[in-house]
């Protein structure tokens, strides 16, 4: 087994074992800190498949800021253990079963399709000038939704602002 | 060059995704709730790179740049909604959470 397959495997059961424990947390801190170890091994496997702009943005904007985010609004709203009642033991024996069905169709699925079969070469993504093409693409033919975003992210702040601001 | 095959990643998306929607079901936090969102929107990110290595081209890679902007603006948005909802009921169970008005 190749150095390269060795790491999938480490980083895929990591970010596996991580989504699981987000589910089987009882405390919203623990779900978070599971999530944090979902995101590192997602950008270890970015790293793997030649993509090292995506893994930088991912640890600093995902496991960064979003995720201090969480954590703040965890601790600020002082979010302890969640509560059970009926509704949620519905949610236990119909929602589980139809998630595990997902999960195993998807995969099933995605396993058996031709587009999966295809053989990455990559030099256009994983050659070391992966970021500097991703950036021409970006700001040439992308150029307008890149733009669009900056005004998404004004109107979110200001959303984000005028919602939680105190009423007087 | 990589040496793992591409469809080990498409199975790994989706078996976090999964995990996501089973987490989204589950879950009855509202701050968790949110979270197995961005479970879900990292696993689609996952599969847009390994779609991209596969067929070399970068659209993929700027389809993930976009996912990640905007999941920052939902993630503020809706912890300031989330905040705001908290001190008006006083709880994060999302139960609680079945009128929009008080």
């Amino acid at each position: 087994m190749s150095l390269p397959v060795l790491m999938f495997f480490v980083c895929g059961v990591l970010a596996v074992t991580g989504a699981i424990l987000l589910i089987w947390a009882k405390e919203p801190i623990h779900s978070a800190l599971a999530l944090i170890l979902v995101m590192v091994s997602l950008a270890v496997l970015y790293l793997l498949l030649g993509a090292p702009f995506i893994a930088a943005i991912q640890i600093i904007v995902y496991a960064g800021a979003i995720m201090v985010l969480f954590v703040f609004v965890i601790m600020l709203l002082n979010a302890g253990a969640e509560e059970h009642t009926d509704f949620s033991r519905l949610a236990k024996y119909i929602g589980l079963p139809l998630g595990v069905i997902l999960i195993f169709w998807a995969a099933h699925w995605l396993w058996r399709s031709p587009v999966a079969t295809a053989e990455g070469t990559g030099g256009l993504i994983a050659g070391p000038d992966s970021t500097r093409n991703l950036s021409v693409q970006l700001f040439r033919q992308y150029l307008f939704p890149f733009e669009a975003t900056s005004i998404l992210i004004l109107i979110a702040i200001l959303g984000a602002l005028v919602l939680a601001r105190k009423e007087e | 060059m990589s040496g793992v095959p591409i469809s080990y990643y498409l199975v790994l998306s989706a078996v976090l995704f999964g995990l996501g929607v089973i987490a989204f079901v589950f879950k009855r936090n509202i701050i968790t709730v949110f979270m197995s969102i961005e479970l879900m929107l990292n696993a689609v990110n996952l599969a847009f790179v390994a779609f991209a290595r596969a067929h070399n081209q970068l659209d993929g890679l700027v389809f993930v740049f976009f996912v990640i902007v905007v999941a920052a603006a939902e993630a503020a948005v809706g912890l300031a909604i989330v905040i705001m909802i908290a001190q008006n009921r006083q709880s994060l169970s999302v139960e609680r959470m079945n009128h929009l008005k008080l």
